[in-house]
């Protein structure tokens, strides 16, 4: 029971989802959007349930007073807080309007706070990257070589600095079409193998859980 | 209201980049306003435009139109996600995770087949020689460049097949793959930082302008 | 004013570069809070300097605006924005100067988000585009013009489902109006109807999804726009002629910008960007030398 019913679901939905690719018509591509509706809706649920499990979490930290309860608590206060403002903008707004819409709270909450607490976070990546291309990029070999020279010339080519350096002797971007040839002809031959190289693995891996041997997801070998 | 929005953005800005300094509170309690807002953020949207949207129009429809009630079998598989989190009925909650492993490993065997597989060797093999449309002479150029996608995607793929071990022909053959790999990634480096750096500029740009007023 | 002191303190960071060259060749790099704030300089500075640089429209970039030049008013162009603030810097004035083109060659324009965020970036780019008068003048029409279907969770089962029925996914749009009573939405059931889609796109689920989806399976002609992250990964659907266009991060968008004659964010940011680029070509060079030369002492 605990491991058939789920074997046989994951069948069946696999199933449809491939053969309707061959046989485009009913009852294939009906059972195609039923399922792509249920898909939608779970999919809902479960990031109803990864908020559900952080106050969990966070309730559990607070509880057991562990050290960083005060986070904790701070998480759950924002989280209520949010999830209060975006119902009273959702239902109160009436007809023809969105938690979204320009001048609601939850917008404001969106650009003042959503917003900068997001985009700073991966902004600070940009000192990493920096900092780990001073202390970590070498020439080592000769692989090594081909990768720096290649990042060398796409960070150099693909704005206009080192055109600019050029300037004096040639209006023609040189640099710029140089990083647009490692784009278009080498960059595409590798990540084209490594394209193929990933469809094949999809494939297969896709194969092995529709047809019950690979069992992982639902807590088997 | 605008003007204490753009205050409070600052500031949680620069909290967050008090990380770069060390790790400090400030910067943790940023960090969990971001968390909770966040998974707010995800759980209003989730509401709204799949819960209420598709599923609530589409059983209690107000337009006159017929119910929809095969959305109550995917709302059922959605109460099962939520019974995670009990620790005695929690495996019941495989059910809807099987029934999205197996959805999406069937589309994704298709799509993954025609998209990235059939089209990409199709791609890779048309057109290797490239001709001018009006003059029918050889471009070298182009035509290089589409023998130099040749090699590297054949080279590429025997580098990624392991069941031969690499020595003799198929090693030389697998060492020009690693390059024409070493060239990817050091592309992909390249992009990386741009990106990056794209980032911080948006956010020293909003310092600047909207809260310093340093820019016009 | 801001401006002069800006100049001169890039040239005193540049020509500190030779104290950091010369404390890395002596096996003393600097520490990793200095880098940072060598590239915070980096970008701080030239966005003081308030300067631009010229930028060459690569073939990439020429190909997405030759296939919207091809397209006559009136039609019907999907506008996918799937990316959240975190890339707003790189994909928001490409969605800003893409609206402003749709506008102004009087495109019917249908927004949708495969991700939570993106309807909301969209109206901010919405917004932003309103403000240019010649599109003002035109008092566009929310239902008519333009509408904004919202988010729908399922990621690609969303572009699957559409494939057959758009209202089966969007029963009603982002402000919770019946599909069937706008009247842009009137002759659109599936992708057939759809005469381009622009997809900017941060992720997954984005511009591959759409390629493999509405592209390959539904035969719709899609450009797109990305993070300069993502961008290499879609370069060989560029090739195929699966991909119709791509702008690849702030560059590109910065070119689409100049291409259109749409100046905008990303043409101010770029010689910030470009600085940036230097710092850390600077940075990396600097660890080689040092790299090369202690190599050379350990062999002597």
């Amino acid at each position: 029971m605990r491991r058939e019913i789920p074997l046989i679901i994951t069948t069946i939905a696999g199933l449809v989802f491939a053969i309707s690719y061959f046989i485009p018509h009913w009852p294939f591509v009906e059972a195609e959007s039923i399922f792509g509706d249920w898909i939608a809706i779970v999919q809902a649920f479960a990031i109803w349930l990864g908020a559900l499990n952080l106050i969990k979490v966070s309730l559990e930290k607070i509880y057991r007073k562990k050290e960083d309860a005060f986070y904790s608590g701070i998480i759950i206060v924002c989280l209520l807080v949010t999830l209060g403002i975006g119902f009273y903008d959702g239902f109160s707004g009436g007809a023809q309007s969105s938690f979204r819409d320009t001048g609601t709270t939850f917008d404001w909450l969106y650009r003042f706070i959503y917003t900068p607490l997001t985009s700073t976070m991966f902004a600070m990546l940009a000192f990493f990257v920096a900092s780990a291309s001073y202390r970590a990029f070498r020439a080592r070999n000769f692989e090594a070589t081909l990768l720096l020279i290649a990042g060398f010339f796409v960070m150099g080519g693909r704005v206009p600095l080192f055109d600019l350096a050029l300037k004096p002797f040639t209006d023609v971007p040189y640099f710029s079409e140089f990083a647009g040839w490692i784009m278009a002809y080498p960059l595409t031959a590798g990540m084209t193998a490594i394209m193929i190289g990933i469809a094949l693995g999809i494939m297969s891996s896709s194969l092995r859980i529709i047809l019950g041997i690979e069992r992982s997801h639902i807590g088997g070998a | 209201m605008e003007l204490f929005g753009i205050w409070v953005a600052a500031l949680l800005t620069l909290g967050i980049f008090s990380f770069l300094y060390k790790d400090n509170p400030v910067y943790k309690i940023c960090e969990s306003i971001f968390i909770g807002v966040s998974a707010g953020y995800w759980a209003i949207a989730n509401f709204f435009d799949a819960l209420h949207k598709k599923f609530w129009v589409g059983v209690f429809p107000t337009d006159g139109s017929d119910p929809n009630y095969m959305l109550w079998f995917g709302a059922l598989l959605g109460v099962l996600m939520l019974l995670r989190l009990s620790s005695k009925i929690g495996w019941i909650a495989r059910w809807p995770l099987a029934f999205i492993v197996g959805a999406t490993a069937g589309l994704y065997m298709m799509l993954y087949f025609v998209s990235n597989a059939m089209n990409q060797v199709a791609s890779t093999m048309r057109d290797v020689i490239v001709t001018s449309p009006e003059t029918h002479l050889i471009m070298w150029g182009e035509t290089i460049g589409s023998i130099l996608i040749v090699i590297g995607v054949v080279s590429g793929l025997v580098y990624f097949f392991f069941s031969k071990e690499h020595k003799g022909v198929f090693g030389y053959t697998a060492r020009v793959g690693i390059w024409f790999l070493m060239i990817t990634f050091g592309a992909h480096f390249g992009y990386t930082v741009m990106s990056r750096m794209s980032l911080l500029i948006g956010r020293i740009d909003f310092l600047f302008r909207d809260w310093l007023h340093l820019l016009n | 004013m801001v401006s002069t002191i800006a100049t001169v303190l890039m040239w005193i960071v540049g020509l500190s570069m030779i104290y950091v060259l010369y404390r890395t060749i002596n096996g003393h790099p600097i520490e990793r809070r200095v880098v940072f704030l060598y590239i915070g300089l980096a970008i701080a500075l030239p966005l003081l300097m308030q300067k631009t640089a010229p930028v060459p429209v690569t073939a990439d970039v020429q190909k997405l605006v030759d296939a919207l030049d091809e397209l006559t008013p009136g039609s019907k162009v999907l506008a996918a924005f799937d990316f959240d603030p975190s890339s707003a810097p790189e994909l928001q004035p490409m969605g800003v100067a893409f609206m402003k083109y749709a506008f102004k060659h009087d495109f019917k324009v249908i927004v949708m988000g495969l991700w939570p965020q993106g309807p909301q970036q969209a109206n901010q780019a919405i917004e932003d585009a309103m403000l240019d008068p010649l599109i003002a003048e035109k008092n566009l029409v929310y239902g008519v013009d333009y509408v904004n279907l919202g988010y729908q969770a399922g990621a690609e089962f969303v572009i699957q489902s559409m494939g057959s029925d758009f209202k089966r996914m969007f029963p009603l749009d982002d402000r919770h109006i019946a599909y069937d009573s706008l009247e842009i939405l009137n002759d659109i059931t599936n992708f057939s109807n759809i005469d381009f889609i622009f997809n900017l796109s941060a992720g997954k689920p984005g511009t591959v999804e759409w390629i493999q989806i509405a592209v390959d399976r539904f035969g719709a002609k899609c450009g797109a726009g990305n993070t300069a992250v993502q961008a290499p990964q879609v370069y060989p659907y560029l090739r195929s002629g699966q991909l119709t266009g791509l702008l690849g991060g702030m560059s590109g968008g910065a070119e689409f910008e100049k291409a259109t004659n749409e100046k905008g964010q990303a043409s101010t940011f770029i010689f910030a960007q470009m600085i940036s680029h230097a710092m850390v070509i600077a940075f990396i060079i600097m660890g080689n030398i040092a790299f090369f030369m202690t190599r050379k002492k350990k062999k002597a």
